[in-house]
This record gives C-alpha cells, structure tokens and sequence, in this order.
C-alpha cells in the first residue's frame, strides 16, 4: 500500500514540477508548484513511516479529530473571508484602496471573489463538513466510515481552497459566480466531494439507529445536489493541459442559464439545506427538547428539495432567457417562500417552553438570531423575485444587501453557534472561556448585520429609482456616475458594519483560544451545558 | 418528432405528475397516523447521543464509557 502511496506521490510531485517549469500562465505555474511542495512534503511523510508498525485505530470513539481541525478552519477562514469583505467594502467607498503598487492582483475585481469563495466554500464550507461529520456519527451512533479517509476530505478541500484562492488573485477564473475556479481545481473538488459522499453515506449505512435523524436528510441532499450542480456547471474543454485557461461547453444564454441553475441552487442546498441540517441538530441539543414537529421537518426537507432547483431563473428577468422560463423560476421562488418559513417556524417554536433561554444562554440567542434572518432573506428573496420588483432591484445594492442578511445572519450566526457549541465539546472543556465575550460578539455581529442591511435597502431602492428616473422630455435624469457619488455615504456604512462584525468574530477567535488553550476558568455552571436525555 | 420536443413532451406530462405523486406520497407518509411512534422515536435521537466533552484517546472524559455501554446493549 506504501509502496502504490509513494509511486502516486512521486509522479504527482514529477508533473507538478514539469507543470511549475513549463505552465503556460502564471496561474498554473504557481499552482503547480503549491502541488509540487505538498505532493513532495507528502512523499516524504510517507516514507519516513514506510517501515513503521500501524498502530491499530482504537475504534470505540467518535473520530473527533476531523471535527477539531474543521472548527478551527471554520475560524480562520471566517476572519481571512470577513476581512477581504471589509477591504473590498472600502475599496468601493475609497477607490484609492485600489493601491497602484498592488495592481493587478489587489484589484476590486480580484478580491471580490476571493472573498466571496472566501466566506461559501471555506467558511461555510468547512463548517458544513465538520458540523456534518460531527452530527452523522452521533445522530447514527457510530464511528465515521472510511478510516484515515476524512483526513483526505479535510485537507483535500483545504487545497481546493487555497488552489481557488491563489488562482482568482493571479487572474484564473472562469467567470461564472461561485464558480470561478478553472478546469483543474474543479476536477480535484470533485475527487475529495466523491470521498466525502463516500465517508458520509457509509457511516449512515453503518448507523446503529433505526431511523436516519432528519439532519443527515438534509446534509445528504447537500452533498448530492453539490455534486450534481458542480459538475454540470463546470463542464469545459481546457485550452491546453499545461494551461489554466478553459472554454465553457455550453454557450449564450444556455450558459446562462446553467450558471444560476449552479448558483442559485448554490444558495439553496449549500448556504440553505447544509445550514437546516446543523439546524435541526443543534438547536433541539442546545434547547434540550426535540424538534417542535418531525412530521413537518420530513414536509419540510422534501418541499425545499423539490421546489428549489426550479428557481434560478429568477436571476435572468429581462435577459434573453424566454419569459416562460424566468416565469417558472419566479413561480417557484414564491412557492418556496413556505417550505422555508416552515423550517424556521419549526425551529424557533422547539424553543417553545424554553424561551427563558434567549436570556441566558448565548449559543440559544445566536441561534434565534440566526433563525430570524433566515426567515427574513426567505420573505425577502421571493418578493425580489417577482418581476416587477426585480426591475428595481436588480444590479442595485439591494441584491447585496439581501444575500448579506441571509449570509451574515443565518449562516454567519448558526456557525458561531456552531463553533461555541463544538469547541468545549470537542477539547474536553466545560463551557467557553468567557460568557461576556460572546454576548459582546452577539451584538457587534447584530449591529453589523443591521448596519449593513439597512445601507444596502436605502443605497440600493435609490439607486433603482434614480436609473429608472426621466424627466419630462422623456431623458434619463442621472448618470451612472451619479448614482455612484449618491451611494458614497451608505457604502461607509456598510464598511463600519463589516468592520463590527468582523470584530465580534475577533473576539470569538480569542474566546476559542483561550478555552482549547484550557485556561478555563467555568465562569458559567455545567448546567448550561445539554445533558443527556433520560 | 425531434429528441428536443419529445423529451420536452414527456417532462410536460407524465414526469411532471409522477414527480407531483411523490411529493404528496412524502407528505401523507409523514402524517401517516400509525407511524407516529417513529417520528417521537426519530425526533429523540439527537437528544439521547453524547455527554459533555467527547475527546479522542481521553481516559477520563465521561463520553467513552457511554459509547461502549451503547455498544454492548446493541
């Protein structure tokens, strides 16, 4: 087995380093050598153990190691992501943050994926992957499937991620929103998603309960439809094998609509049905009480999978896309307006006999919170998907803004939730190391949040009205560019609120560290902590 | 008839209403009245899992012992 490991790595490392030689862009140079050093730093891990005795895997625990590395990937993702948000926020506000000496990759037009890629893929994503692992094995009562598998799955996606990352700055991309990494990166993404259904399914199949909890329904879901809209939508031919450039197989408007079949579905099983699978495992937990009604947690998963992969064409309103298919997508989009306030009634009233909580317990409130603007951005998407509201609200800030409410507040918050629910779990400690900074990050993160929103509605209806505003001769009014300076005071508005929240996840970075680094002193009674049910 | 439109034909008709067929049969399999025992029992799942603090390779942690003893009760 060695023998096959050390073969593989060693042609990995030889094509790697033909690849960083004789790339024929500046991308696929660099990327190449990243996998050179990681292929070449394996190799010789593996064969300084070549001869070593295997310890035998002590297979009577939950494999909590992956959970452990996922949660601090989640943080550091979550502060690297944040703040390329705030810098690209001032950048739009102060165009002079474009530094000349940092051009091109320092550009808006660089940093504005990386950072969105930045907080979906790495933040969520890594979220979802250890929330996921953590949830499928005590929900199934049994060790993760796959052994030393999951460890690919970690660190493979943490390679994606940096691949991804380094690519958008050095000009790799191949256009399509959230979906910008090139050929290559796409076909590794795959391999490591592959593995992960595999550990996911299996443990599922190994499961010593009778019936699979309605989490693991969702992060299944999550999982297969990822696979799904990833593939299709990256279907391309490179130019070259040793290039980073591609061309789409589709074109035109089936193009189109690939992509936000791809990106809103992006939004509805990654940021949504991923995101229901921690929530209907961490609130009942934190709460204590099972889910407010089983019943319509299954209505609930079934009516969100059956109803969401229709509404993409929402995106592409007055394009050339035909009126009966952006019809169909707004139609859906109403439709979907009730599977999701279904999952969010069922949340918050799981709660009901133990509202108390809100007040004393900070994981609760992250996830009230968190559950609010879900219903919130789920009210106010389908309204935006309407048409005629659509002629507003497109390419203005409003757009930006909803998806802010949707990501800072639900998935922000349920993966701080996350995070404080884990970390004492996870490394054995009581409870957090400090009570009072979390409920300091609950406020700056909510203040942030509002900020932010609330810029985004005034900068985005005004600019709508004013590019839609004639005078009486039947002329436009304003320019584009008037609209811009208009925007000036909301767009520091929104950086502040950026900046706040950025801040509260500051405070959570230092809250996990102090409390993995055991300097705990139980500021809280372990009474807060869930106890087992009888 | 062309691939496109009969396809197209197909997903207009049959597929749309055995689609429409499973998506109530899920909602009736939901509320069907004797399995109520199941969704209680599915619904307790999460709250019957761990203790407080689940560490690999950890002697003291009270999360071992319980796995163990679930194990050996089956």
């Amino acid at each position: 087995m060695d023998v096959v490991k050390l073969v593989a790595l060693g042609l990995i490392t030889l094509i790697a380093a033909y690849a960083s030689d004789q790339g024929l862009d500046i991308a696929f140079r660099v990327h190449g050598f990243i996998v050179l050093v990681v292929a070449a730093g394996l190799f010789i891990h593996v064969l300084r153990r070549v001869d070593e005795p295997k310890t035998a895997i002590v297979a009577t625990d939950y494999n909590d190691g992956p959970v452990r590395a996922g949660v601090i990937a989640t943080a550091f993702w979550g502060i690297a992501g944040l703040a390329v948000g705030v810098l690209i926020a001032f950048q739009l506000a102060f165009p002079a943050l474009n530094f000349d000496w940092a051009q091109p990759y320092g550009n808006f037009g660089r940093l504005r994926p990386l950072h969105t890629s930045a907080v979906i893929f790495a933040f969520g994503g890594n979220a979802l992957i250890a929330s996921s692992i953590y949830i499928v094995q005590r929900t199934s009562r049994t060790r993760l499937f796959g052994g030393g598998l999951v460890w690919f799955v970690f660190w493979g996606y943490q390679l994606f991620i940096v691949l991804a990352a380094t690519g958008y700055l050095l000009g790799a991309t191949q256009s399509k929103e959230y979906a910008e990494p090139e050929w290559y990166v796409d076909i590794w993404l795959t391999l490591v998603w592959v593995a992960y259904l595999v550990i996911f399914l299996g443990t599922i199949i190994n499961r010593k309960e009778r019936h699979i909890y309605v989490a693991n329904w969702f992060f299944l879901a999550f999982i297969v439809t990822v696979a799904m809209l990833h593939i299709v939508n990256n279907l391309a031919v490179p130019v070259s094998i040793w290039g980073s450039k591609s061309v789409q197989l589709f074109s035109g408007v089936q193009d189109a609509m690939t992509q936000w079949w791809y990106g809103h579905n992006a939004v509805g099983f990654f940021l949504t049905a991923g995101f229901l699978g921690m929530m209907y495992y961490y609130v009942p937990k934190q709460a204590n009480r099972p889910v407010y009604s089983y019943k319509l947690s299954i209505v609930h998963f079934w009516a969100l999978i059956f109803l969401y992969i229709w509404a993409g064409p929402h995106h592409l309103h007055y394009t050339a896309l035909p009126d009966w298919a952006s019809t169909l997508g707004m139609v859906f989009s109403i439709i979907l307006w009730m599977p999701s306030w279904a999952g969010m009634m069922n949340g918050l009233m799981t709660l009901n006999g133990a509202w108390d909580k809100i007040r004393t317990d900070p994981i609760i409130r992250f996830l009230v919170a968190s559950l609010a603007f879900y219903g919130m951005s789920t009210f106010e998407g389908p309204m935006m998907s309407i048409r005629a509201v659509n002629s507003l609200s497109h390419y203005t800030d409003w757009t930006v803004g909803h998806v802010h409410s949707g990501a800072l507040g639900w998935n922000g918050m349920i993966i701080f939730a996350m995070i404080y629910f884990l970390t004492p779990r996870l490394w054995n400690r009581g409870a957090m190391y400090s009570t009072a900074a979390m409920n300091w990050h609950f406020w700056l993160a909510m203040i942030g949040i509002v900020l932010y929103a609330a810029s985004m509605w005034v900068s985005g209806i005004m600019e709508g009205l004013m590019w839609r505003e004639v005078d009486d001769q039947g002329f436009l009014v304003n320019s584009f560019a008037d609209t811009v300076s208009a925007k000036f005071p909301m767009y520091v508005v929104r950086g502040l609120g950026g900046v706040l929240y950025l801040g509260g996840a500051c405070i959570m970075v230092w809250n996990m560290w102090k409390t993995i680094r055991g300097h705990a002193i139980v500021h809280q009674p372990i009474s807060q902590m869930t106890v087992p049910a009888e | 008839m062309e691939t496109y439109s009969l396809l197209r034909e197909f997903a207009d008709s049959w597929f749309l209403i055995a689609m429409f067929a499973f998506f109530l049969g899920t909602a009736v399999f939901a509320f069907w009245p004797s399995l109520k025992a199941a969704r209680d029992d599915a619904a307790s799942i999460p709250l019957r899992d761990e203790a407080t603090g689940c560490a690999k390779n950890c002697a003291t942690c009270v999360c071992k012992p319980l796995l163990e003893q679930e194990r050996n009760d089956g």
